[in-house]
This record gives structure tokens, C-alpha cells and sequence, in this order.
């Protein structure tokens, strides 16, 4: 307390110093009057009494020195002198001080905006209650060690029951609901989610108004109720409190809303906008099943038991499970979990961490770059320095200056870094798509440290070798340099190389990684789904009981509809099916065959299961290879039992022989299910961009089978035409038939493939950035070793050429100084980056980490920019006037 | 001067405390000759490292100056004692007692050894 005291004297003496030491001077004035007298009192002379009170105090000024010391403190005053000493050199060279400024701003910006994603998504444990005890519950393969499936719900309640190592389980699954409107608003389509009871109460999350789901809830036959998410109770009732308790209309169905969950609950997806209870909502069958694999299983393990424990015990239940069930259906032979916070960061770590090392090496190129500057800067005040050591200064003292005027660069980098991250962040978090958690990524207390703890570093790093380097042994050779000495500080020209091929190798590695991620990305891009893409308009509707409960009302919607939209002006094609190619896996079914000798008990065939009407086809371009597709005949449910299949299908299920006429059961509704005539082969499309051609299989929507009809997307083609002015009249039309349905998905195919290329290409694009800006550096980096070493040999470039030396000589000369580095540089960076790119190999798709297009053209990029930066200086020396080089100085 | 011993570091604060608390407000050059004639003349104190020490004590509180005049009439700066200050010197006094008391024992037997 009393050391602070003193302290805070101390700093505010700093300040009024000027007083303190008047102050003193009298006091010591009036200690020498006093002792003067004393020693003339003694029978000293009054000569003599002054010259032993003088010895006796130690010196006037001594005493001043050290009184001063102790009323300020001398530690702050010097690095206060050294700041105001560094804003002063850096004002003399603003040019330079700006340059290195937005360089190290750049730098640091970016890091700290990026460090801001991964702390908030990576690192911050999720907002629920002990999450280190939340984990994800999956059914696995022993074959596929990676296999991870979603779990059937008959699984599910035996895991629930048997399980030893875990408090509780809780299950949910995706779903849709038609929110109808309550006065006159628009119905709207909504995601949702089935949630077991327990779901929340195990998450720790509760209700901000109402109640949470309780057991009496989530049972078959219960009264209907529903808890909305914050979003939606914003949205669509206003905030209004009163909203809990009174009933809204799901799928034409009342529900009371029980509760609304607090704004920061986006688990499983910011989509989700309200929950269901599971049992209420699943249909029976699926709840018994172990069989149908639909559920998302999450379980809070018991304090103090592991994970691996607990997992293996549920697992040993799943066993049991599969050897009793599986040769009626297929069941999974195992269990495996992972942390809660592993599902839901799973797919973006691997970008972020790419993008996390790239910023990384943008800020170690800009520190390099920053650290050349100085190299400079010190060379050039190299006399300076030398007859400041002469005059007594110290090492130390000198290099505190530099590492200042360093650090003075980088705190105000890091200070327009922060601005820059703030903005950053934001944007980032807007731009990526699917980004989990995106609503709790905002920068604050630790993010700042961070960007202080860089931003110090960035200081330290960039400026401790100049000021070594400087003030070294040997700075006074300097003095001993004749005016005329030429190529004196060839050592520090060769440190600044060095410097310069770090640079130019890392920025090889980058370039390289952002050329693999670019190219991989254009791959996926142009990836052939295998139907058209262009001038195609899909919207997606749910046909919802008890509106549509019979066949016949489906069956009458969908014809009537695709009639109006077939008359449309400009309607080129119109169709129905499910799902369309490019748009996800969405479900497959099981499947068997007659023709075919029995399989071994346990083996499970399957094939992706859509639906077509006879029109979406040729609508969506996908061709017809043999047989037919569906006719105008294959319409209710009596005559249905046709299939349409893909070439894949019948190359992995009927490789030799003939497909056209086989029969398939498939077994989604009851066992052993109904066979189903293979009548035509179409093409193969892809399911998603980046995954492989499956066995996928057509089931007629027209024959109005509740099962697989209802759930339908409009495909609409429009030749040679941008067909979105057909949106709002189809809109128009559905609300026409039925002003109760709502419509979502209103996209075209472009958009579609563009939404599951947007990460890829979001992260090619940025990694191309910061390549990009990383080769600018470096070539600015260049351009300045380049531009200096040419100064620095004016002298003897000038007596080359009054020698005689050709003009194309001395060109030569400088370009081959200059370009040493940048092939020593490039050299070292394709051998690390053969390193770095198996770190990103998984992130690439169709592209191999040794691509020899992309390692030519950064080879032919980056000695294009050297040759570029090198040429100017080059120029330059061939410039030189000899008469004048040999006056200067 | 030369068989005067000087004064060790650490102990000048506590004979500025202690002459400050026997005699009442006192300045600088009169605490400096005070400390040497108490001493019997023993210590020998460079004057100039009293002022920083009169500062660092007044920094921390135990002690206040005011100017005033001497016993020949010059002004001159009189320091005393603050509250925390009396209740300062019982405390170093006490541990700088313990503190010779240990090395007391440790001398002691070397001495009838």
C-alpha cells in the first residue's frame, strides 16, 4: 500500500518536476548555510567551512542527481524520451512510417479477427451447463473405424434403459412444420425439431418464459404442444409474453406453445425455430424401429466416469441389439460418441485452422518486411550510431531506441489492426455460411489481450535483430570509414537477404496452398451433377394432413398444379420429385431383390430414394439411357409399383445382366415390403458435389402414396430465359390453390450448386487473399533491399562505368543481386510447401497436394513479381552518371 | 574519517525515524548531525543520500515536512513524524531488535568457542 503510495508520487513527480527541484536547491542551500556555520563556529576559515560541508554532502550535484532519481521515476522518463525520440525519426520518414503502419495493421488485423472465430467457435466451451460432460452418441461400424451414423429410435430407448455411465440420454430429429397464419398472415414452412422431454432440462438450458417439455408430454396421443425459439417469437408474435399458453396451427394442427427458449439456444442450427416432443410426434413405427436411422442422440455422462467407459458399455447393449435383429433389417453392430463440442464445430475446424496458419504467415512475412525496413533505416544511420557509442552511449540504451521505434510501428498497427479485426469478424461471420455458433463470435477482453500479446511480440521480433545487428561489435568502423569506402556494409545488406528469402519462401508456401485450395475449389465448381443447372427454378412445399390425408387430394394438388405452371408463358418443363441432384443426401431406403439368390444374413442393400412425376425428367435434363420413364398411366395408387432407376444402380446391383422388367422390394413400409418393377434407367446425377455417384431410385409422386408424395419440389425449366420473373406467379398460383401452404426454397439450380460451394470457395478466396497480399510484400520487400543496395554502390557503379563497363553488365550485375534471394527463397518454399500441403490435403477435393500446374505458376508468379521488383533499381543503376557518383560524397 | 564505519543500507530510514520520534520536528542537517552524534561519532553519513532518504520516508507516508525557521533564524526544512510513521519505527525498531538478537546467538558461542 505505502510502495504504491509512493509510486503514484513518483509518477505524478514526473510531471512537476520543475517545482520540486527549486525546492530542493533551497533546502540544500539552507543544510550548507547550516554547516558552513558549524564548521566557521569550529575556527574554520569560511573558505574551508564551504569545502568540507561541500565533501561532506558529496557533491552539490550529486545529491541533486540523486534526489531527482528518487522524486521521478528514471526508468519511465528515459522510455518516455525514447517514444518521443521515435515518433520524431518516424515523422522525419512519414512515407515509411505509414507503409510499415498498414503493413503491420494488415497483419495484425487479420490474425486477431481470425483468432476471434476460432476462440469463439473452438475454443469457448459451449453455453451449456458442465458441456465437458455433454457427448454425442452415434452408431457405428467396427469395420469403418470413421463410421458415425444417426441412431434408430428403437436403439435409442434401449441405450436409455441399459446404460450405466451416463445421468441421462436425450434424442431429437430434423423436421418441418406448415406454420399457418393466425389473422390474415402469410403461412410460412419453418424448421423444427423433435426433441426427446429431456432434452433441454440435460442441456441445462431453460425456458425464458413458460416451462419446458415434461414426460407427460412426449407420449403418443398426448396433447399437442410446442416450445418456440427465440427467433421465431420475436418474429412472427412480437415478443408477446401472453403467447404462452394460447395455441398455434402446425400442419393444419393446434399446438399450445408451453414455453420460448432463451435467444442464445441455436443448438442444432440457428434454423431450428421451434421444438416438438419426440414420442408426440414420430410415428410409432419408427419408434420401435432399430431399423430406421433418424435420430440425433446427445448424453450427459456421469461425473467421474469417461466417455470411452460409458460408450463402450451402450455399445455391448447395440451388440445384443444387432445379433438379435439384424437379419430382418439393418442394424448398426456398435456405438461411438464424441464430445458434444466436436459435432458441432466438426466441419469448419479444418478451414479455420487453415486460415488461422495462412493469417499466421501473412503476419511472420509482414514482421519480416518490417524488419528489412529497419535493417535499412539502421544502415542508413550508421555513422550516428558509431559516434553515439563513441560519446558513451550503451549497447543496451541504443538498442532500446530501435526496439522502440519498432514498437512504436506495431502498436499503432495493432491499434488500426483492432478496427480492422472488429470489421473483420463481422464480415467473416456473415460471409460464412453454416458457420456453428456464428451469433457468439464477437471480440472482447481476451481477444484484446491477444492483440496486444501479437501486436508486443510483432514489436520485439521485427526490431530485435536490426538494433542487434546495428549496434553490434564493429559500429565503430564506421568512423574509421573513409568518406570514400564502397560496399562497406556488406554483412548487413547479406542480413537483409536472409531476411528477404524467409519472406519470399513463405510467401511460396502460401501461394502454393491458396493455388491447391483455388483450384480444388474451380474443380468442385465445375463438377458435372449430371443434369441442367442453368434456367431452372425449384420451390419446395410439404402437402400436411388432414388436409391431404387421402391419396386422391395429393394427387389432385400436385396434377393441377404442374398443369398451371406447364401453361405459364415461358414454362418450358415443369416437374415434381423430392430432392433435387446437388441439393444432399436427404434419405435411402432399403431395398431387396427377387430375381436375385438371398443374401447372407446381415448383409443390407440400399439404394437414395426420390420421387419423380413423368415431366421432371426431361425438365430437369436428367437423360433417359433404356427402358421408359413414368407415363400419365402410373397415377394413384393402384398402379404404382413402378421404379426408375440410375445407371449406378444397375451397375452395382445388376452388373450383368438386364435391369428392365426385375423387381425390387423395398421395405419401408412393412417387411418384406412391396416389389416394385425396374422400368427405365435415367443418368447419374450427383446427391452433393463432392461425394460420389450412389444407387438412387425413383418412386412415382404421382401415385398419391402419403408416404412419399407429399413431401414435393417444384422444378421448373425455362428455356434460353432467366426463369426467376416465373417465381412470383407460381407463388401466386399455389396461394390460389391454396392460400394455406407455404413455399420455401424459392431457388434456381445456380444457387442451389452455389450455396454448397460458397465455404470452399469462401476459403479459397480469402487464402488467395492473403497470398496475394503476402506477394506484394515480398516483392515490396525486394524492390527495397534492391533499391538500397543500388544506393549504397553508386560510388562503384559509377567507376565501373567510367572503366567502361556496358550498360547491359552492370543491368545484369543488380538483377542477378537481386533475384539470388528470390531463387534461394523459392527453392526453400516448394520444399516446405510439399510439407504444408499434406496438412491441407483433406480440405481438397479432386486435387493432389503436388499439382504441377499450380507449383508452375506460383514458380512463374512469384519470379515475376522479383524480376518486376528487381528491374526498377536495376534501371536505375545503369542510370548512373559516372561524373557525379564519383563527386558524391 | 577513516575508521568510521558507514552507514549500512537499509538502516538509515530507521535512525531517521527514530531521531525524527525523540526529537520531534527537526531538518535535514540537524537529523544528519544528530544521527552522527548519536553514534558517538562512529558513523560516518554522506549527507547527499539523507535527502533521497528523507523523500523515499515522505513518499511513503511516515513522515511530513513543512519550512520553517531555524534556531538562527534561516528557514530551513523541518520534517516529522506522521501517525503511520510512530507506529513505523516500533515495528522496524522491533524487528531490527530480533533481528541482532538472532545474529546475537549466532555470535555468542563462536565468542566463548
Amino acid at each position: 500500500m505505502r510502495r504504491l503510495r509512493a509510486l503514484w508520487l513518483r509518477v505524478r513527480g514526473m510531471f512537476a518536476s520543475g517545482r520540486a527541484e527549486a525546492e530542493f536547491s533551497a533546502e540544500l542551500e539552507s543544510h550548507l548555510a547550516m554547516n558552513i556555520e558549524d564548521g566557521v563556529r569550529a575556527g574554520l576559515s569560511r573558505e574551508e567551512a564551504r569545502r568540507q560541508a561541500l565533501i561532506r554532502l558529496g557533491g552539490m550535484e550529486q545529491a541533486k542527481i540523486a534526489q531527482r532519481e528518487r522524486c521521478g521515476l528514471p526508468v519511465v522518463e528515459a522510455l518516455g524520451r525514447d517514444v518521443a525520440y521515435g515518433v520524431r525519426t518516424l515523422r522525419k520518414n512519414p512515407g515509411f512510417a505509414i507503409v510499415s503502419i498498414l503493413v503491420i495493421a494488415i497483419g495484425i488485423g487479420a490474425n486477431a479477427a481470425l483468432f476471434t472465430v476460432v476462440r469463439s467457435v473452438l475454443l469457448r466451451p459451449l453455453p451449456f451447463a458442465d458441456p465437458d460432460r455433454l457427448v454425442m452418441m452415434y452408431g457405428h461400424n467396427p469395420d469403418d473405424p470413421d463410421s458415425r451414423n444417426v441412431v434408430a429410435a428403437g436403439d435409442f430407448y434401449e441405450w436409455q434403459k441399459a446404460s450405466q455411465g451416463f445421468e441421462q440420454m436425450a434424442i431429437w430429429r430434423w423436421s418441418g412444420y406448415n406454420l399457418s397464419g393466425q389473422k390474415n398472415e402469410l403461412p410460412e414452412m419453418v424448421s423444427a425439431a423433435y426433441g426427446s422431454w429431456n432434452l433441454f432440462s440435460m442441456l441445462g438450458v431453460q425456458p425464458v418464459l413458460g416451462r419446458s417439455f415434461d414426460p407427460n408430454d412426449d407420449k403418443a396421443g398426448a396433447s399437442r404442444t410446442v416450445i418456440l425459439n427465440w427467433g421465431l417469437f420475436k418474429r412472427r408474435f412480437n415478443g408477446d409474453p401472453a403467447i404462452v399458453g394460447k395455441t398455434i396451427r402446425l400442419n393444419s394442427q393446434t399446438y399450445t406453445v408451453v414455453g420460448v427458449l432463451p435467444g442464445w439456444f441455436t443448438y442444432p442450427d440457428p434454423e431450428v425455430q421451434l421444438w416438438t416432443p419426440y414420442r408426440l410426434e414420430e410415428n410409432p413405427q419408427n419408434i420401435e424401429s432399430h431399423f430406421n436411422h433418424m435420430g440425433h442422440v446427445i448424453a450427459r455422462l456421469k461425473p467421474g466416469v469417461s466417455r470411452e467407459q460409458a460408450t463402450q458399455q451402450v455399445s455391448g447393449v447395440q451388440h445384443q441389439l444387432f445379433l438379435r435383429y439384424n437379419n430382418s433389417g439393418p442394424v448398426v453392430a456398435g456405438v461411438t460418441s464424441q464430445p458434444l463440442v466436436n459435432e458441432v464445430v466438426g466441419e469448419v475446424k479444418k478451414p479455420l485452422y487453415i486460415l488461422m496458419g495462412a493469417v499466421g504467415c501473412l503476419l511472420l512475412i509482414a514482421c519480416l518486411n518490417l524488419s528489412n525496413l529497419l535493417v535499412a533505416r539502421a544502415a542508413a544511420r550508421r555513422k550516428e550510431i558509431a559516434i553515439r557509442t563513441a560519446l558513451g552511449s550503451s549497447r543496451a540504451r541504443l538498442c532500446r531506441e530501435q526496439l522502440t521505434e519498432s514498437l512504436l510501428i506495431c502498436v499503432a498497427g495493432g491499434a488500426v489492426g483492432l478496427v480492422l479485426a472488429v470489421w473483420a469478424t463481422r464480415w467473416l461471420t456473415t460471409r460464412w455460411v453454416d458457420m456453428p455458433r456464428a451469433e457468439a463470435v464477437h471480440p472482447d477482453g481476451v481477444v484484446v489481450a491477444f492483440a496486444v500479446g501479437i501486436t508486443l511480440l510483432t514489436g520485439i521480433l521485427s526490431g530485435l535483430l536490426p538494433a542487434l545487428s546495428a549496434t553490434g561489435r564493429g559500429v565503430l568502423s564506421a568512423l574509421q570509414d573513409a568518406s570514400r569506402t564502397i560496399g562497406g556494409s556488406a554483412s548487413r545488406a547479406s542480413l537483409r537477404k536472409v531476411l528477404l528469402t524467409a519472406e519470399i519462401a513463405l510467401t511460396v508456401v502460401l501461394l502454393v496452398c491458396a493455388g491447391l485450395l483455388f483450384k480444388s475449389f474451380v474443380r468442385l465448381r465445375s463438377v458435372d451433377l449430371g443434369c441442367r443447372t442453368d434456367n431452372v427454378l425449384t420451390m419446395k412445399f410439404f402437402l400436411r394432413r388432414p388436409k391431404y390425408a387421402q391419396p386422391e387430394q395429393i394427387v389432385a394438388f400436385h396434377t393441377g398444379l404442374l398443369e398451371k405452371v406447364r401453361a405459364l408463358p415461358g414454362v418450358e418443363g415443369a416437374g415434381l420429385t423430392n430432392v433435387v441432384p446437388g441439393d444432399g443426401y436427404y434419405g435411402d431406403t432399403g431395398i431387396r431383390f427377387p430375381e436375385h439368390p438371398p443374401l447372407p444374413p446381415g448383409v443390407h442393400q440400399f439404394a437414395i430414394y426420390r420421387t419423380a412425376d413423368p415431366g421432371y425428367f426431361s425438365a430437369m435434363g436428367i437423360p433417359l439411357v433404356r427402358g421408359r420413364v413414368f407415363t400419365e398411366d402410373e397415377r394413384g395408387m393402384t398402379n404404382d409399383k413402378h421404379i426408375v432407376i440410375n445407371q449406378q444402380f444397375a451397375r452395382e446391383y445388376f452388373p450383368n445382366e438386364d435391369s428392365i422388367g426385375k423387381h425390387v422390394f423395398v421395405s419401408w413400409e412393412s417387411d418384406p415390403g412391396d416389389a416394385y418393377e425396374v422400368i427405365g434407367i435415367v443418368g447419374d446425377t450427383l446427391y452433393a458435389l463432392d461425394q460420389p455417384v450412389k444407387p438412387m431410385i425413383w418412386f412415382p409422386i404421382l401415385s398419391g402414396n402419403p408416404v412419399e408424395s407429399v413431401d414435393a419440389m417444384l422444378v421448373v425449366h425455362s428455356r434460353g430465359r432467366d426463369v426467376t420473373p416465373l417465381a412470383l406467379p407460381i407463388q401466386k398460383l399455389i396461394a390460389q390453390m391454396d392460400p394455406d401452404l407455404p413455399v420455401s426454397r424459392v431457388l434456381t439450380m445456380e444457387q442451389i450448386v452455389g450455396e454448397s460451394t460458397a465455404n470452399s470457395s469462401f476459403s479459397a478466396t480469402l487464402v488467395l487473399a492473403f497470398a496475394g497480399l503476402s506477394l506484394l510484400l515480398a516483392a515490396v520487400g525486394l524492390y527495397g533491399v534492391l533499391s538500397y543496395l543500388v544506393t549504397q554502390r553508386t560510388t562503384e557503379i559509377g567507376i565501373r562505368i567510367a572503366l567502361g563497363a556496358r550498360r547491359t553488365q552492370l543491368l545484369q550485375l543488380v538483377m542477378l543481386d537481386g533475384l539470388r534471394p528470390a531463387f534461394v527463397g523459392l527453392a526453400l518454399g516448394i520444399a516446405g510447401s510439399v510439407g504444408a500441403t499434406q496438412l491441407i490435403r483433406s480440405v481438397l477435393y479432386a486435387t493432389r497436394p503436388l499439382d504441377a500446374v499450380v507449383y508452375v505458376s506460383v514458380i512463374v508468379t512469384l519470379l515475376l513479381a522479383a524480376a518486376a521488383a528487381c528491374l526498377v533499381p536495376a534501371w536505375r543503376a545503369t542510370r548512373v552518371n559516372p561524373i557525379q557518383a564519383l563527386r558524391a560524397e | 574519517m577513516g575508521n568510521k564505519a558507514d552507514v549500512w543500507q537499509g538502516t538509515l530510514a530507521l535512525m531517521v525515524l527514530k531521531t525524527l520520534e525523540t526529537m520531534g520536528s527537526l531538518h535535514g542537517y540537524g537529523i544528519a548531525r544528530r544521527i552522527e552524534q548519536t553514534s558517538g561519532d562512529l558513523l560516518s553519513l554522506n549527507y547527499g543520500t539523507l535527502y533521497p532518504a528523507l523523500l523515499k520516508l515522505e513518499q511513503e507516508g511516515y513522515i511530513t515536512s513543512s519550512w520553517g525557521a531555524s534556531e538562527n533564524n534561516r528557514r530551513a526544512k523541518y520534517y516529522e513524524l506522521t501517525r503511520a510513521g510512530k507506529k513505523q519505527v516500533k515495528k522496524e525498531a522491533a524487528d531490527w531488535e530480533q533481528t541482532t538478537a538472532i545474529l546475537a546467538r549466532f555470535l555468542a558461542p563462536a565468542e566463548e568457542a
